[in-house]
């Protein structure tokens, strides 16, 4: 398929490894923190794309699993010690499954634009929900004061204090996640979702059940974003309602469309490329927001394919059954019987 | 008599206060081509929506065999046989044929939806992929985009398509719309071998393909049936030349061929 085309080379990707297992032993510790939170990013973008690229979804409630992963390593972690990784991660990530498989139920009965705004209607109750009540500390949030741990025969296998640690954490969870979206997209299911995508109709008439395609990658993308979550959450030791909310879901949309949403590590790309920018504005300038805004625009305008795949999937195919008028024939009578 | 495939017993849809659709009792026969003509805005398109499922009837019942399959989704009519062709050719057209076709074989096999393993490594579905391509006279064309294709080569893939999916009925609306002859003969010859073990409900215009196929023939004005039979029978009937008034020529040549 044409959107699938951009795969790189087996030489570059270990080359690529290579430097990231290298880079936290030559850089300084900020930098390696740093590299740990893009990365969790970067997966975040990474898995908005199975439902944004691969499955013509634009979802713009994607913080909210990122958010809920997060707050639940919160809820979970006791006052005087970290949480266990056995039970809180499995745990977090199952409620973070049944989020988007409600969310995923109901917003999945619309298309094109209505389902970028039930989408968002969900971002933001789920927002006003940890805003406004006092279940999680409201709009202060809540501190994570200890790592969670893996323990086994009483030891804590992961020490994820050490930023070195969590580095290669981070590092593990992100190609993981590559891995899973790679084979998940090439495999009949993805071919299925894809389908769907580019012509609904014919995939539902040849037998797809469409529904189910879509809601299951639904599920499958907002587990990976919760799994992003509770090790940022993990990274910061803070959750804010802010984790949650439709301006990072905006923000992860911009990455996938920067990196474009024909590939696996295009949205990675596009994560690592924003918060560079970031990062490098945020030291340099006092009005850093508004030259950021000013160069996404830019590069949107510039990059080939970004603003246009993003305006396809706005616009997709009339999917209702109404009749098309017959074209006219060339080839016959005028009284067309 | 034939075996009866698909049965739709008074079949109704309305729009509003327009009945797009009325009355309408249809039966597929295994081994037969049963023929749909109609003006525009019959109501033929919308009947094969109805039998498809791409639209819920107001009232009216359908049947494949002993089951009913009236409330059926689409994808669950396409599991139990009904494959269709539409008007306007629907079909993936960034895709190549084989890999058109394949979808179609996968969505029929025996793990359609498995997430591991690449999807073109199923020998299975490759193989009844193939055999749907050549069936439709497409294996020249196996590796070219869709999109790149004629008009005619679109529309045979669409049936290729149908064809992987094994349907035991197959619905297909106006095959011919906006071909050139050479390639209405080679679509008019393969429809004709679709019928082979199977049923076909084709909406059609042109009188030569119908008179050509037709084992059975229903004539639909403003959405109800005016008559249903052998297409020798209905011809003569007075009020289908009163429906087509002034048409009387294109309903001899048609016969005549
Ligand atoms: N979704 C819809 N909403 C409202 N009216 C519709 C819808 N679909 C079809 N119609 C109307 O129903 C009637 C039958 O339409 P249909 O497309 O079934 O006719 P047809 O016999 O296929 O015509 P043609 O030969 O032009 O393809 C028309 O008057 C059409 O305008
Ligand atoms: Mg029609």
């Amino acid at each position: 398929m044409k959107r699938l085309s951009k795969i790189p080379s087996a030489g570059l990707i270990a080359a690529v490894l290579a430097v990231a297992v290298a880079l936290p032993f030559v850089v300084s510790g900020y930098y390696v923190q740093f590299a740990s939170k893009a990365m969790l990013v970067g997966m975040l973008a990474l898995s908005l794309n199975l439902v944004v690229g691969y499955g013509g979804l634009v979802s713009l409630c994607h913080a909210a699993f990122f958010g809920f992963g997060g707050y639940m390593l919160a809820f979970m972690t006791p006052e005087d010690g970290g949480a266990s990784l056995w039970l809180s991660l499995p745990t977090a990530l199952l409620v973070v499954a049944a989020v988007a498989l409600v969310i995923g139920a109901l917003s999945l009965r619309t298309r094109g634009i209505y389902f970028i705004m039930v989408t968002l209607a969900f971002g933001e109750m789920l927002f006003y929900l940890f805003h406004d009540t006092k279940i999680a500390g409201g709009s202060d949030g809540m501190y994570i004061y200890f790592k969670p741990e893996l323990v086994v025969g009483g030891r804590n296998l992961l020490d994820l204090e050490s930023a070195r640690t969590f580095y290669f954490v981070a590092l593990a969870l992100l190609a993981g996640a590559a891995v899973l979206v790679k084979e998940l997209v090439g495999s009949p299911f993805g071919r299925a979702l894809a389908a769907a995508r580019d012509n609904e109709r014919r995939a539902l008439s040849l037998g797809f059940p469409v529904f189910r395609v879509r809601l299951t990658a639904f599920v499958v993308s907002g587990v990976i974003a919760g799994m992003a979550g509770f090790f940022s959450a993990s990274q910061f030791g803070f959750v804010a309602p802010q984790m949650l909310g439709w301006h990072l879901s905006a923000t992860i949309l911009v990455m996938v469309v920067l990196g474009g949403m024909g590939s696996i590590i295009g949205p990675v790309v596009g994560a690592f490329a924003l918060i560079g920018l970031e990062e490098v504005l945020k030291t340099s300038f006092e009005h850093w927001k508004l030259i950021k805004g000013l160069v996404i625009i830019a590069l949107v305008f510039l990059l080939p394919g970004g603003l246009r795949q993003l305006a396809t999937l706005l616009m997709p195919e009339r999917v209702d059954a109404s009749a098309t008028p017959a074209k006219p024939r060339s080839d016959e009578a005028p009284a067309n019987v | 008599m034939s075996e009866i495939l698909l049965k739709a017993t008074a079949l109704e849809k309305r729009y509003g206060g327009l009945k797009a659709v009325s009355g309408v009792s249809v039966d597929v026969h295994r081994d037969e081509v049963h023929a749909v003509i109609g003006p525009n805005g019959a109501g033929k398109s919308t009947l094969i929506n109805l039998l498809s499922g791409d639209v819920a009837p107001t009232s009216g019942a359908m049947m494949m065999g002993e089951r009913d399959i009236t409330h059926l989704s689409p994808n669950l009519r396409a599991l139990a046989g009904v494959g269709r062709s539409y008007q306007k050719t629907t079909i993936f057209r960034d895709s190549t044929v084989f890999e058109n076709v394949r979808l179609a074989a996968q969505a029929h096999g025996g793990s359609p939806l498995r997430m591991v393993g690449t999807a073109e490594r199923d020998g299975n579905v490759n193989a009844r992929a193939a055999a749907a391509v050549e069936e439709a006279g497409l294996s020249h064309r196996s590796g070219t985009v869709a999109k790149f294709m004629s008009h005619g080569e679109q529309r045979q893939l669409e049936i290729a398509m149908v064809l992987a999916t094994e349907p035991r009925v197959i619905l297909l609306d106006e095959p011919l719309a906006g071909m050139g002859h050479a390639e209405a003969q080679r679509m008019i010859a393969l429809i004709g071998r679709l019928k082979d073990g199977r049923g076909v409900l084709i909406v059609e215009h042109d009188m030569d393909a119908v008179f050509a196929l037709a084992d059975r023939l229903t004539v639909m004005v403003d959405g109800r049936p005016i008559a249903s039979g052998s297409p020798e029978h209905v011809r003569n009937l007075p009020a289908v030349r009163a429906a087509y008034l002034g048409h009387d020529d294109e309903i001899e040549a048609g016969a005549a061929a």
